[in-house]
């Protein structure tokens, strides 16, 4: 991947903590919420966590069907009153 | 604000049953104006997002998308497009400028929302392994050489098309 890309820059980013992968993405419509947890997804290891932060009304829905199609693991949902956060484990392993 | 929606187990959707292969969708791309050459590449993007083959036919007009020197161009029409972003009586369509003055207000609305262009799509979904196919007619009809076209586009015709196709399990006409 290049870096600079215009959907790339701003909030969305990951940062590595211990053990859970960081992802905001803020401000950015379908499909890039989906588009860029996957690719985060890709990279972990079978058991890792990712918590994703979205601002897209649709990543209510968006994120469980992801999850069901990747057969990775929703572990919870926290819907704000303008953000929702999604705690995702990757695969159905935990 | 903020609410835990608990237990997950009993909103979570079901399982699906494990596969022996991906799953995979077709698309064609027929249409060659901006706002129908958004739809086929977000339903590619996702598809592979959630583990998914995805495949897309350019044809026609839909060729375009993949055409070098126009990809960056496409446009919106302001004639007969009653839901474009200009409203405009349909005769006031044809006033020379209204083409470029629709595309002008979408392309604004979609660097508005930070949302990727028409080439920056076509990077992402080939990153992710997503399958162009070029319309070997329409490059005929139309005299669009293979260089024409951007890298990794493979020239086919309908039968190998229908070939990828007829083992896909959704398939989306654009």
């Amino acid at each position: 991947m290049k870096e600079n890309r215009r959907y790339e820059q701003g909030e969305a980013m990951t940062v590595q903590s211990n053990t859970t992968t960081e992802l905001d993405c803020s401000g950015l419509l379908c499909p890039l919420p989906v588009y860029k947890a996957a690719i985060v997804l890709n990279k972990l290891e079978d058991g890792a966590l990712l918590r994703l932060v979205t601002t897209d009304p649709g990543a209510l829905e968006d994120i469980p069907a992801m999850t069901r199609q990747r057969q990775d693991t929703l572990v919870s949902v926290e819907e704000g009153a303008d953000s929702q956060t999604f705690l995702i484990r990757k695969g159905t392993n935990s | 604000m903020t609410q835990t929606l608990e237990p997950l187990s009993e909103t979570q959707l079901e399982p699906i049953e494990p596969r022996s292969r991906p799953k995979r969708i077709a698309l064609v791309a027929s249409k060659g104006t901006l706002d129908q050459a958004y739809p086929p590449l977000i339903m590619a993007s996702t598809a592979v997002s959630l583990g998914w083959e995805a495949g897309i036919y350019f044809t026609f007009y839909g060729l375009d998308i993949l055409h070098k020197d126009r990809f960056e161009n496409l446009k919106v029409a302001s004639l007969a497009n009653p839901s474009g972003p200009i409203q405009l009586p349909n005769i006031l369509g044809a006033v020379p400028g209204a083409t470029a003055a629709a595309t002008k207000v979408m392309r604004k609305w979609m660097s508005d929302a930070r949302f990727p262009t028409i080439p920056e799509f076509i990077e992402m979904t080939r990153d992710l392994g997503v399958t162009f196919y070029a319309c070997a007619t329409t490059m005929g009809v139309m005299g669009v050489e293979k260089d024409d076209l951007i890298e990794g586009a493979d020239i086919a015709g309908a039968a190998a098309f229908l070939d990828y196709a007829a083992e896909a399990d959704v398939s989306l006409f654009v």
